[in-house]
């Protein structure tokens, strides 16, 4: 029998297939930015130290529908030396961002507690913007059982 | 259907005081990840701006994303100045605006 050129073989179906799949799955994961890469565009080239900063959040979290968190920046929050900016970052939900929280002077502590959610286990990045523009950070490992976000 | 607000401020509060503010609005927070039974996009809804002014002075603001959970809980510290009142402002999309206002004694 011969094979006609032109048609499509099995071979190419199951290609395209796979092709079409991988385009449909793998599209939230391509859009959005890394971890990084959010974090360095807030940073806008200043560089990023470790300290200063505490994420406080459950190691293993049952619903990442709804999952407390806590941000504290060890400052004085004086006119002189205070946090200007805490923003969080999350490493594998559809968005890179989660919250960007505006503080002063007039906080008087630099302490905030969110509910966020949560699409899977990952990590999560806090990072500070103090008065005199250095920037601080920390990081916490969550475990989500269920996960927020994407499913009901 | 009418908007829900918890917020907690302490009544009093002594000059120079650290004290918390509490709130908690009802809001969906449709992330716009998630689809309905008939497999569409659910379109996105949230709420992204929050506001807290003391004394016509902004002392706490936060941007959202779909991360925050639904009914957002935001919780943070602000130094009690002047009795008066703290406006608190919900933004968000489709045009969603709500505000609260607590007044808050100083001695």
């Amino acid at each position: 029998m011969a094979a006609d050129a032109a048609a499509p073989t099995r071979r190419d179906a199951l290609a395209a297939g796979v092709g079409l799949a991988a385009s449909v799955w793998v599209r939230p994961a391509v859009a959005r930015e890394s971890l990084a890469a959010a974090v360095a565009a807030f940073a806008a080239g200043t560089p990023v130290r470790e300290g200063k900063v505490a994420i406080e959040v459950a190691p293993l979290v049952e619903n990442g529908n709804t999952v407390p968190i806590k941000v504290t920046v060890d400052s004085p929050m004086t006119a002189e030396s205070h946090v200007q900016t805490i923003a969080i970052f999350n490493e594998r939900n559809p968005l890179a961002e989660v919250a960007t929280l505006h503080l002063g002077p007039r906080a008087g502590r630099a302490n905030v507690s969110l509910r966020i959610r949560l699409a899977d286990s990952q990590k999560l990045v806090a990072v500070a913007r103090l008065s005199d523009g250095s920037l601080w950070s920390s990081t916490a490992e969550v475990t989500v059982t269920i996960a927020g976000c994407v499913e009901n | 259907m009418a908007t829900r607000t918890l917020i907690t401020v302490p009544p009093s509060a002594r000059r120079g005081d650290v004290i918390e503010i509490r709130t908690l609005i009802g809001h969906p927070m449709e992330p716009g990840f998630r689809a309905d039974t008939q497999g569409r996009q659910l379109a996105r809804d949230i709420i992204r701006r929050f506001v807290c002014i003391y004394g016509g002075e902004t002392v706490f603001r936060a941007e959202l994303s779909p991360a925050i959970a639904a009914n957002p809980f935001i919780a943070f510290h602000t130094v009690a100045q002047d009795s008066g009142t703290l406006i608190f402002l919900w933004e968000g999309d489709n045009g969603f605006s709500h505000s609260e206002s607590v007044t808050l004694t100083v001695m």
